[in-house]
């Protein structure tokens, strides 16, 4: 495997279990290979692997969401997937998948659940999303989730609600498929002929 | 020569009627979910994933049932769609040796680090239908077993530590990478382009070439290094953001074909690669796809070109269904004005073959020529007829 393969990694390679510093915005501190956007990276895949019900559920389940306007709209595109020669080589065109990508900023001083004047003083946050498929209302959710976890007092109810589930329920399903694959190997071996057992 | 023909707009709207109704089948028969299409379904909504070119599996489920099961249809039909949505860019390449495996074997090496996984397969099977699918369709819950956490490396990183393989080609920096949706196929094609043209391109059309590299029409003396089905990450680098983005996951098959090699003047004998990678769940068009892509690769190999499997003009051409259908499909379109001028022509040769032999057979009876024109004979009453 060469390199640049495990750099482009990094977020993914993080355990699947919220940062207890979530506060910092920087990855852990003294890896070496410390990515500045590596617990957003995080969060925004945890997103995007979250169901939409589950995003739903978190957004309804706010106390008082904060008031948002559209920065970009939903748009549905398409993503062309690279792949490399040979699993490790140089790049090619496999083919595409839709996806959709939005952007939400939160409105400035906006009223936010239940904190007065949470963290949305000055210029509101801007949160966005790029999700695979063509679900408008789950990029919207994950743009306004990504939009309050960059917000310090907030980041924290964002890991418990949104985060730490979807990484659980992505992590409990990888484990039932790797468990029922397991059962499922094999070892082969080479019978001895005849012969041999004369030597 | 294309005209314009006109008429028949109500035939045609009763037609496409006719046709929604054949769709739907008996009406007291419940109708296909895309739901139960993408889940029952799955290996059809792969093979329209991958040949249509465009990862949606509700889209392709759709398309499944609209086109009634046609999955060239159903191809065409993706491809339409994906017409009509902008770019947003291109993925970072996906890591293959990062997948979530559902399914991993090689035929080279039955001890391998991570081992044989056989996964959901048909291998094995007796492929004795069963009845019982029919009536009661709830199979037993799936084997479990505590999964170890060894790395799966891919079986070619193995082989290559002891430099017996050749390794992949090193990416070059600031090399775009060629992309047949965006410019028309060109000639000679190098590699990316031919690995996208095969990712596409039909797994029947593949799958007969890649059998004839294994009759004898370009031996490439393969082995299946790894076959590996599994999930792998799909990030893209957002502009706006500033940083690569995780968006989703696709399931894929990749096929490592190892093959032969005797050595050239500048490289020593080692194995040779070929490379399968396919959307969805498809070991046998990704196997199919890792031959004709180490077939094609004889020049870059000084082999010698000997066959079809070889002749990349011949094999990308030609791969690629939604073309090799509307080309062979248009010959059912009007070509009442092209078929008139071709009865033209046929009637004036043999008129005028017609009279040269009636110049002729008043002197002698000579020569096969004039079982020619005997033949022309009944052309009279034809003509009337044809008319």
């Amino acid at each position: 495997m060469k390199p640049e393969t495990m750099m482009d990694h990094t977020a993914s390679d993080l355990p699947d279990t919220p940062s207890p510093n979530g506060g910092a915005p920087n990855g852990k501190a003294g890896d070496p290979t410390a990515d500045p956007n590596a617990e957003r990276r995080r969060a925004m895949r945890a997103m995007a692997m979250a169901s939409r019900d589950m995003l739903e559920t978190a957004w309804e389940a706010l106390e008082s969401p904060p008031a948002w306007t559209w920065l970009r709209k939903p748009e549905c595109g398409l993503v062309m997937v690279r792949g490399r020669t040979g699993g490790d080589g140089s790049p090619f065109n496999l083919g595409e998948a839709s996806v959709t990508r939005c952007a939400v900023t939160l409105d400035a001083g906006a009223t936010g659940d239940g904190v007065a004047g949470g963290g949305v003083t000055g210029s509101g946050a801007t949160g966005f999303a790029w999700i695979m498929g063509r679900d408008g209302e789950k990029a919207r959710l994950a743009a306004l989730f990504d939009a309050l976890w960059q917000m310090p007092d907030r980041r924290d109810l964002v890991e418990r609600t949104v985060i730490a589930p979807a990484l659980a329920a992505l992590a409990a399903a990888d484990e039932r498929l790797a468990e029922e694959t397991t059962a499922t190997k094999v070892d082969f071996f080479t019978l001895a002929r005849g012969e041999d057992e004369e030597l | 020569m294309y005209v314009a023909a006109k008429g028949g707009e109500q035939a045609i709207a009763n037609a496409h009627r006719l046709l929604a109704h054949a769709r739907r089948g008996d009406r007291d028969v419940p109708g296909l979910t895309l739901a139960q299409i993408a889940g029952q379904l799955a290996l059809a909504v792969d093979r329209v994933m991958a040949e249509g070119s465009l990862y949606d599996r509700d889209l392709a489920a759709l398309a499944i049932k609209q086109s009634r099961g046609d999955l060239i249809e159903a191809i065409f039909l993706v491809r339409a769609y994906r017409t009509t949505l902008p770019r947003l860019g291109a993925s970072e390449p996906v890591d293959t040796a990062r997948m979530q495996i559902r399914r991993r074997i090689s035929a080279t090496y039955k001890d391998l680090p991570g081992g044989q996984l056989l996964g959901p397969t048909f291998d094995y099977t007796h492929r004795l239908l069963e009845p019982e699918i029919a009536e009661n369709d709830a199979p037993e819950q799936p084997a479990t077993q505590a999964p170890n956490r060894d790395p799966v490396p891919r079986v070619t990183d193995v082989l290559g530590y002891e430099g017996l393989i050749e390794s992949s080609p090193e990416a070059e920096s600031g090399r775009p990478v060629a992309d047949l949706t965006r410019e028309p196929l060109e000639f000679p094609a190098d590699r990316d382009l031919r690995l996208q043209a095969l990712a596409r391109g039909d797994e029947g059309f593949l799958l007969a070439l890649g059998y004839s590299t294994q009759r004898g029409y370009a031996r490439s003396h393969p082995f299946v290094g790894e076959i590996r089905f599994g999930d792998v990450e799909v990030e893209v680098f957002a502009e706006e953001l500033g940083f690569a983005v995780t968006i989703g996951r696709i399931g894929v098959t990749e096929c490592q074909m190892v093959n032969q090699f005797k050595g050239s003047a500048k490289a020593p004998p080692q194995f040779t690669r070929g490379y399968g990678l396919v959307f969805g769940q498809s070991e046998r068009k990704a196997m199919s796809m890792a031959l004709v892509d180490r077939s094609l690769r004889w020049q870059e190999l000084g082999e010698e070109q000997t066959a079809p499997a070889q002749d990349e003009e011949f094999v990308l051409s030609h791969s690629d269904n939604v073309r090799a259908t509307g080309f062979v499909e248009h010959l059912k379109l009007p070509h009442y004005v092209d078929f008139q001028a071709e009865l033209e022509l046929v009637r004036r040769m043999r008129a005028e073959i017609a009279e040269r032999a009636d110049a002729e057979i008043d002197p002698e009876n000579t020569g096969p020529k004039n079982t020619g024109s005997k033949n022309t004979g009944p052309a009279g009453p034809n003509r009337e007829a044809a008319e």
